[in-house]
């Protein structure tokens, strides 16, 4: 019992679960996108997917992803606050301040972890909670046979331009967390060496990208050019 | 006549580790380019002594790159920006006539200032002591081939062996974290078979010590290999997370 308690509180261990929490958040990224790009297919392609997310296992799947992705969220979070206070007070600075070969998003990492928490948070309550029809009963968006209106939703949702470039602001920082975080968790999980660290950058920068890109055509396409309007 | 040099040296100075620090700007004139920088602040000292004033302290020994004994955060790079050298190593060659010098000890809260630029890394030792080490006894050199070693593996642990504990890896990291430090002296026995009996008891051992001692976080940015003068890779580190987390199960295992 006593080693499970020192793992959970040693810096490597700690270390271990933000990188593995991170891992699971990214693939969730990567599926979330797919679900997203349905956008693009068609209205009904879309409200089919939402449809099935909501109602496999009779309903519970939402639920039990929920919970796991707030666990997932919260131990990432908790951790990496927990390090990073540490890292903080582990020395006084110096006068004269360089880095050799530091990255700026290494750099950046507590940053835009902090602003994409912020941005999950208004996510959640701009399309799950829809802060903005709560207690309304809106009925706007209900179609026949118990179908959900997702598609327009977004459509509707992503007509405010200050709403499009949030989210266009957010998933650059997204993009920028990831290509540290990606890369960083092989050698915290201890996959990564002398010969695999630059593939594991390269794919990095390329998974990044396609995060970024991925979510950001929604915001540029349905907001700012108004594809659906 | 040697070429030399005027540079301005903006230095630490702290009267013990109780005192307040601060940065104190003295004039080095007449600096031959040819001189190491420790041998710099020699000359500096020695001014120093004939105006009757207290000298710049600093740590210093073999002088040749190979003791680990001299430090120094010079503008803002542990060892200064020549690459895989010590500050012994490094020479006035490398500066303009009148560039400013920030000489700065290498930080950490674990390495608390003695004086001036001298810190107190025997928190280092502490880390050793935790597991740094073979209980048993291996005898002298063995004949050759006597005991098989992979290529590879003989060769990672003897890079990792060159970690002279210098401590610039701790200076270099904005979270003054000793990993690259603990990595290679962890890796330089978990790599051989005399040292595998003790890995699980070393690993856990040494990873406790260093969070104890107060040390950082890594959060792999690499600064660390950057500066090392001994050119210790970061693939220790990846090591050391990997045996932490087969260790770790290992003993739990046995504790459950």
């Amino acid at each position: 019992m006593s080693t499970c308690f020192n793992f959970f509180t040693s810096s490597i261990g700690r270390k271990i679960v933000v990188a593995v929490t991170g891992l699971l958040l990214f693939l969730f990224c990567l599926v979330h996108l797919g679900g997203n790009m349905l956008i693009f297919v068609g209205q009904e392609a879309f409200n089919d997917y939402a449809y099935k997310l909501h109602h496999m296992l009779h309903g519970a799947l939402i639920w039990i992803a929920r919970v796991g992705l707030l666990g997932l969220a919260a131990a990432h979070v908790l951790a990496t606050v927990s390090l990073v206070i540490q890292n903080k007070t582990a020395r006084e600075p110096y006068h004269f301040q360089k880095t050799v070969r530091a990255t700026l998003t290494s750099k950046l990492m507590p940053l835009s972890g902090l602003m994409v928490l912020f941005f999950i948070i208004f996510h959640i309550l701009h399309f799950t909670v829809r802060l903005d029809a709560l207690g309304t009963n809106d009925p706007s968006y209900q179609l026949d046979g118990g179908y959900f209106d997702a598609w327009q939703m977004v459509v509707d949702g992503f007509a405010n331009h200050w709403v499009s470039i949030i989210y266009l602001i957010s998933v650059f920082l997204l993009g920028l967390h990831l290509k540290h975080g990606f890369a960083s968790l092989f050698q915290t999980l201890g996959l990564s060496s002398n010969k695999t660290r630059k593939h594991f950058e390269v794919a990095s920068i390329l998974l990044s990208l396609l995060i970024f890109v991925g979510f950001a055509s929604i915001p540029v396409l349905v907001g700012f050019v108004g594809l659906y309007r | 006549m040697a070429e030399t040099i005027n540079v301005t040296l903006k230095v630490w100075k702290q009267e013990s580790t109780e005192h307040k620090g601060k940065i104190e700007t003295i004039q080095a004139d007449n600096i031959p380019t040819s001189a190491s920088f420790l041998e710099m602040l020699d000359i500096v000292n020695e001014e120093l002594i004939a105006e009757g004033k207290d000298v710049i302290h600093f740590d210093h020994d073999c002088r040749e790159g190979i003791c680990g004994a001299c430090s120094l955060n010079i503008n803002g790079v542990a060892h200064g920006v020549e690459q895989a050298v010590t500050t012994c190593q490094l020479h006035m060659r490398s500066f303009s006539n009148g560039d400013t010098i920030w000489i700065e000890p290498f930080r950490a809260n674990a390495f608390p200032v003695l004086k001036d630029l001298m810190v107190d890394r025997s928190a280092m030792d502490r880390v050793i002591q935790a597991g740094g080490f073979v209980d048993i006894r291996t005898g002298s050199a063995v004949d050759a081939n006597s005991l098989p070693i992979e290529k590879e593996l003989a060769d990672a642990a003897f890079a990792a062996a060159a970690c002279i504990g210098c401590g610039a890896c701790v200076a270099a990291c904005k979270n003054a974290s000793a990993m690259l430090f603990v990595s290679a002296k962890a890796a330089h026995l978990n790599n051989l078979p005399q040292g595998q009996a003790e890995k699980k008891k070393r690993v856990l051992g040494m990873v406790a010590q260093m969070d104890a001692e107060g040390f950082g976080n890594c959060t792999n940015q690499y600064e660390c290999e950057a500066v090392c003068p001994k050119e210790i890779s970061v693939d220790n580190i990846a090591k050391l997370n990997r045996d932490y987390l087969s260790s770790s199960i290992k003993e739990g295992v046995k504790t459950i």
